[in-house]
């Protein structure tokens, strides 16, 4: 664990530069996905709701909830969201 | 072997930091956990010590595999940010740290409410010294918020403690419940230092603004005794379900829309805690292992994030998400002991939260408490988002901001590789930790169907992130800040008192002139009348002393009223 690490050095491309490369990081995550959606027919969930036995619900689950949560964050920032000094507009020390 | 309360070793060897300086403060500052950490893997459940005060007989010490949990994680994380922070040089921050740190263990020992609260106020008086530490006038506003809502809690547990000893003759530390008076004055202390909703904002408040160490000390105990505490004194009150779903939930949505990393990591604490509150309203013995359990996994990922975090601030000087980006280049051993905070927190497979998280949704699920188990895991959809991927993201990844800067110093990495280490540690071979729970473990974390079902929710919402961002839906990161409860002390409070205020000088103006006019006519008829220059009286602006003297009438006659 080096904590010396100079700026010519982190300034090299990075193989996460390149587009062609995240790309293939999300090609794998999809596939990755994908597999893990099919796997639903593979084996026995012990499900305490009839609700999880439903094919790849906790995939859509996953999937819905995140979407849903981003969005209504969204919305919220339209009411909760001030400006950085909006407590503090009469001084400044940081 | 004479028996004490363990949380004493850095309580009274934190008053002896800054009698040393150099190397043998910082070797002081490390031992005094290890020591500690020692000494209560040392004793033995059923151990007790007590002390006559007044009549009644303070128990310092009660350890049974309750408080031995919160006793071992406290010391770990104790030696752990301790590491972190060794490479300052601020005598009063450190020893503050080893008293909070201290007292927190001592409090979690405490066998009577009485030893509860002193150590209970000993915590929130040293520990704002972690926030007044960064020495701005901002930081020193926030620390008087924190104080006064801290000293507050501690106020209404020493109330709520009078009245259980005037109903039932005793000051044990036992199950309370809510049924008397007193219980429900605890809960509420309780509650206000667990950031119960609607009481959580002191929290977002003050974490975010202590010091870079600081913030990663503060994030280990505080919140973390106050579940002990409800544990103790709660389990089982069917409220707390409520409560902590809540609680669950609603930090999810503005941790989404936060700038400041930091404080979206303490959003996301309030969110961790409500899981842990759930387990104790079930209070099923699975349920309590899976609070016991999540708030020693928590204790450590949640460090570890507010650590990485901490680095940084201290390379960067921002934690702001829209002024951070690409950092991964410049610090790329943070970056990694970052994403293993994220995974951990967000509990993929192999990584802590994993084996501790699913105890208190299967407990949940084991209830047929099918509401709650559903906000648990949307909840669970939102840790992903806000600290699976949004911390790591930002901060190291997204748009290069262009910062070039060092790697964080040596021994924050190590603090940060050990507790990473630990953090996998768990989620790979997590008996050790279910061994020491309080109740025997009867559950299996790794079946091919909770491997695989937490991977399809983890990584569709991964997939769900990949889709908002390239199609533009993901909220931009903004300088900002967003209203939340505080907004009705910081805010609207003082607004109302500068009103009443006004209102008061009014009228008070408006009978001084009425006087000063009766005054002033008499001196005219006198001057009138003898020919003497007479004094005009000056107008004395009246309104400070006036209102403060007003208030505390007001606060006596409530005292007066309430007791």
């Amino acid at each position: 664990m080096s904590g010396h690490m100079n700026a010519e050095h982190s300034d090299r491309p990075h193989w996460l530069d390149k587009p062609r490369n995240v790309k293939m990081l999300l090609r794998l995550l999809i596939g990755f996905g994908a597999l893990l959606f099919i796997a639903d027919a593979f084996y026995h969930k012990h499900a305490h709701f009839p609700v999880e036995e439903f094919f790849g619900f906790y995939a859509i689950f996953g999937f819905v909830a995140f979407v849903v949560i981003v969005l209504v964050g969204k919305k919220l920032r339209k009411i909760l969201m001030r400006p950085e000094d909006y407590y503090y507009n009469g001084f400044t020390d940081d | 072997m004479i028996e004490f309360n363990p949380g004493l070793i850095m309580v009274l060897g934190g008053f002896l930091v800054p009698l040393v300086s150099g190397q043998a403060r910082r070797a002081l500052l490390l031992v005094l956990p290890i020591v500690g950490l020692a000494y209560t893997i040392m004793l033995d459940p059923g151990a007790a010590a007590a002390t006559a005060f007044f009549g009644y007989s303070l128990e310092h010490l009660r350890v049974d595999k309750l408080s031995l949990v919160w006793g071992y994680i406290f010391h770990i994380a104790a030696f752990l940010v301790v590491l972190y922070a060794i490479h300052e040089d601020d005598p009063l921050q450190a020893s503050m740290a080893q008293v909070y740190m201290g007292s927190a263990v001592a409090a979690v020992f405490a066998g009577d409410l009485i030893t509860l609260f002193v150590f209970w106020e000993v915590t929130a008086i040293s520990s704002v010294f972690l926030i007044w530490a960064t020495g701005t006038e901002r930081s020193f506003r926030t620390g008087m918020r924190y104080l006064i809502i801290q000293v507050g809690s501690g106020v209404l547990l020493l109330a709520g403690a009078l009245l259980i000893l005037a109903d039932t003759g005793s000051i044990a530390f036992d199950h309370i419940g809510i049924e008397s008076l007193g219980g429900k004055l605890i809960f509420i202390s309780f509650g206000i230092k667990c950031a119960f909703p609607l009481l959580h904002n002191w929290l977002q408040d003050s974490y975010p603004e202590a010091t870079v160490t600081g913030t990663v000390i503060l994030s280990a105990f505080t919140t973390k005794l106050a579940v002990y505490a409800l544990a103790r004194g709660y389990a089982g009150t069917e409220i707390l379900i409520y409560i902590g779903a809540t609680m669950t939930a609603f930090p999810v949505f503005f941790a989404v829309i936060e700038n400041n990393l930091r404080r979206v990591l303490a959003y996301s604490l309030n969110n961790q805690l409500g899981f842990m509150v759930v387990g104790i309203g079930i209070g099923s013995e699975m349920a309590l292992n899976g609070t016991a359990s999540h708030a020693f996994a928590h204790i450590l990922y949640k460090a570890l994030l507010f650590m990485s975090m901490g680095a940084v601030l201290f390379r960067a000087g921002t934690v702001n998400a829209s002024e951070l980006g690409g950092l991964y280049k410049s610090m790329p051993w943070t970056a990694g002991f970052c994403i293993i905070g994220a995974m951990s927190i967000s509990a993929f497979p192999l990584f802590s939260g994993f084996v501790t998280k699913s105890m208190i949704l299967t407990a949940a699920a084991e209830e047929h408490r099918w509401i709650i188990w559903g906000v648990l895991l949307m909840a669970s959809a939102g840790v992903m988002e806000h600290s699976g991927i949004k911390i790591p993201y930002f901060a190291f990844f997204a748009h290069d901001s262009g910062r070039r800067v060092k790697e964080a110093p040596t021994n924050m990495l190590w603090a940060m590789g050990i507790t990473a280490t630990m953090c996998i540690g768990i989620g790979v071979y997590p008996e050790p930790l279910y061994a020491i729970l309080p109740y025997p473990v009867d559950y299996q974390a790794y079946t091919m169907g909770h491997v695989i079902t937490s991977l399809q929710l983890l990584v569709f919402a991964a997939l769900a992130f990949v889709w908002l961002t390239t199609s533009g839906r993901y909220p931009a990161e903004t300088p900002s800040i967003n209203l939340d409860t505080d907004y009705f002390y910081r805010r609207l409070l003082p607004c109302l008192i500068r009103w009443l205020r006004g209102g008061w000088d009014e009228i008070d103006r408006q009978g001084r002139q009425f006087l000063l006019d009766i005054v002033v006519a008499v001196m005219h008829w006198t001057q009138k009348y003898h020919g003497i220059d007479g004094m005009m009286s000056r107008n004395h602006p009246a309104g400070t002393m006036v209102f403060w003297t007003l208030a505390m009438f007001l606060g006596f006659l409530l005292i007066y009223l309430g007791s």
